[in-house]
């Protein structure tokens, strides 16, 4: 493997091709590059709109509820007994997560697109609520691609969605979670191409998905530096964010990409541990390939079959990675670190206990993270983690796992 | 031409003119039912009246393919079949006298982890005349491309009605042996009729592309395949193969492959005789 590092400043990728060094890219059928190439040029159009763009700013204002707080966990700062940590309250954002801002930026390109009618895939049901949210409230006919596996284990979400109006499409292909959610989806969008918007929810895909949902989400990074300059007079000594498709710690971590005092550390999911094989760390355990559209680290065997990836968080259980992060991870400017399902689990109790937080299972990861990180650090360093969700939806799953029966 | 023998692809396509005939491609999961079937059936379609054979190499995510090719990828896998097994059995394929081109047909990440020109260089020794790559647009191709050339080697590009003049302008430059038009929007599958812009599409391709063109998705029955000879040089017929081998009997999957081309073909040989 060649390192392709790019000439260009890492914040003005990817490139023309939609490439981020060697990863990234498009590799769609060719009855989709028309779409993708009107895509293309229709969010150049709109992010250089001012319209758009205050449209966009009103309703996460309005209607999304930002700016989120960025909140500093004393207690279990001392707790832990090392750095501060703070947390970026996406947890408070409308719907419960962070996925809500990218909808209403694709939603709102859908309609400017004049495209009818919206699909999704989704892996815990996050970011279909959040379309099925975006699409209720701009008018749009809402299609939500879920795998079997998943829509039992999120029943309630996919409850949530066919109150919001969606129809949610079970998909009983391979291994039924997320990754074949997607390839449902990106037939059926081959299928109704002339008609249909894809909304992606995450940094994975063909270009321009990754930049145009990093961009949609980097709202999150740019009140978190504005709000650490305020509360502590400086920015944060690092940035913690976990990593499935990879769209909150991209969303958080692209406007700090130039200031390389601000370490950024991603937590995947490593499941029952890396050892095991039941995992889903594409950046620890993956190899370069090609994947819904992008190059990218991804699961696979040895021939290139992409295997099954596993985590207790239904929202990182994706065999692949936005090619970003690989990008970022092969010039050195983020660190990858695999997290269990255990560790998960620990710090998910931890912060219900000393703060009054419940998170979702996936942030549950960056937190087990951050602990493990401030614990080495002095008191007057600062950490910030992206509390990307909250963890109402997974109940059922933390209770199964502690042994409870509700 | 020269003294230089003509590649197996073109041949096949003059041989097909001269006689003012429709080629018809078949398209098999290797390894589809069972990893050795594929030897037997490729000479059963050949003797059914095949002009070219497309062997597919399973993927785990066929993300342009609908449930039958779906099912016969996972089967395939089920049974073992790796890139190295397809690469074994088309070897076989020529040892045993099958001489129609064999073109492969597969998503990229499995070549990619092979190695391309370890893929491409193992093709020409074998003798496996072209690769098709649904995933792999022009954009994408120039590695590929490169490599199919140093090797003597078709990378065949698909259009789709969808597809732009400017799309149709640069397969025209890249492209060689045919090019493979996706007869509909949408993924691979059985259809009841032809996409009834198929004429007018294919008219739209002739204008930019000078190479034979294989209509392919949806072609299932010899009705089809009498419309498309009037505007394509071939067809390409997948799901619908699959599906009458499944339904056959294991003793029978030979047999009803080869009758299913025949069968294809009827209207055309009378329409000759």
């Amino acid at each position: 493997m060649t390192l392709e590092t790019s000439t260009r400043p890492t914040s003005q990728l990817p490139d023309e091709r939609g490439r981020f060094g060697q990863f990234g890219g498009i590799y769609a059928p060719v009855t989709l590059l028309p779409a993708i190439e009107e895509l293309i040029e229709a969010y150049n159009e709109a992010r250089q709109d001012p319209a758009f763009q205050a449209e966009f700013e009103r309703l996460l204002r309005h209607y999304v509820g930002r700016p989120t707080p960025l909140y500093h966990a004393a207690k279990l700062s001392r707790e832990v007994g090392g750095a501060q940590i703070y947390l970026k309250r996406e947890d408070l954002a409308h719907t419960g997560a962070h996925k809500i801002n990218n909808a209403v930026g694709q939603g709102l390109l859908a309609k400017r697109m004049g495209k009818p009618r919206v699909i999704a895939e989704t892996g815990a049901g996050q970011h279909g609520v959040a379309t099925a949210t975006v699409c209720a409230m701009l008018g749009l006919e809402c299609v939500v691609y879920m795998g079997e596996l998943d829509i039992q284990r999120q029943s309630l979400n996919v409850f949530r969605m066919k109150l919001l109006g969606a129809e949610v499409k079970a998909v009983t292909s391979g291994s039924r979670t997320l990754k074949d959610a997607m390839n449902e989806a990106i037939r059926d969008w081959v299928t109704n191409v002339r008609t249909t918007y894809y909304l992606i929810g995450s940094v994975a895909g063909m270009h321009p998905y990754p930049m145009m949902v990093r961009d949609f989400q980097s709202v999150i990074g740019r009140e978190t530096r504005q709000q650490a300059l305020e509360l502590c007079g400086r920015l944060p000594d690092a940035i913690v964010a976990c990593v499935g498709g990879g769209s909150n710690a991209m969303g958080i971590f692209y406007p700090f990409l130039e200031d390389s005092e601000v370490e950024l550390h991603g937590a995947e999911a490593a499941g029952e541990g890396i050892e095991t094989g039941r995992h889903a760390a594409s950046l620890t355990a993956g190899r370069v390939g090609v994947l819904h559209g992008s190059r990218s680290y991804v699961l696979q065997d040895d021939d290139g079959q992409i295997l099954e990836a596993h985590s207790i968080s239904a929202g990182l259980d994706y065999p692949g990675v936005g090619p970003e992060h690989s990008y970022l991870k092969e010039i050195g400017r983020a660190t990858y670190h695999p997290i269990t399902d255990r560790e998960a689990l620990e710090a998910f109790q931890l912060l219900c206990r000393t703060e009054g937080i419940i998170p979702a299972l996936e942030p549950a990861h960056a937190v087990a993270l951050a602990v493990r990180l401030a614990a080495e650090r002095s008191p007057d360093d600062i950490i910030v983690v992206n509390l990307s969700g909250r963890g109402d939806k997974d109940m059922h799953t933390v209770a199964q796992a502690l042994g409870v029966t509700l | 031409m020269s003294g230089v023998r003509q590649s197996r692809i073109a041949e096949t396509f003059d041989r097909l003119r001269s006689r003012r005939e429709i080629g018809i491609f078949p398209y098999l999961t290797v390894g589809f039912p069972e990893r050795e079937s594929t030897l037997q059936l490729v000479p059963a379609l050949v003797e059914g009246g095949a002009a070219a054979i497309e062997l597919g190499i399973p993927f785990s995510d066929p993300l342009a393919d609908g449930v039958t090719v779906q099912r016969a990828s996972q089967i395939a896998l089920g049974n073992g079949v790796t890139v190295r097994f397809c690469l074994e059995t088309a070897a076989s394929l020529r040892r045993s006298g099958v001489d129609v081109p064999l073109v492969f047909m597969g998503y990229f990440n499995p070549l990619l982890q092979f190695g391309l020109e370890r893929f491409v260089s193992a093709c020409a020794e074998i003798g496996v005349d072209g690769l098709i790559i649904p995933d792999l647009p022009p954009i994408e191709s120039d590695e590929l491309a490169a490599i199919c050339h140093q090797y003597g080697r078709d990378l065949i590009f698909m259009v789709a009605p969808t597809s732009t003049d400017a799309h149709l302008q640069a397969v025209a430059r890249q492209a060689s042996g045919f090019v493979y038009c996706v007869s509909l929007t949408g993924v691979t599958g059985a259809r009841d009729r032809l996409d009834a812009g198929v004429g007018a599409f294919l008219a739209r391709v002739r204008r930019h592309i000078d190479l034979p063109l294989t209509l392919g998705f949806g072609i299932a029955r010899p009705e089809h395949v009498q419309e498309a000879a009037s505007v394509a040089d071939a067809v390409a017929v997948g799901s619908a193969l699959l599906e009458r081998i499944s339904q056959a009997t294991p003793d029978r999957q030979v047999e009803a492959a080869r009758s299913f081309i025949e069968w294809l073909r009827s209207p055309l040989l009378s329409s000759a005789g």
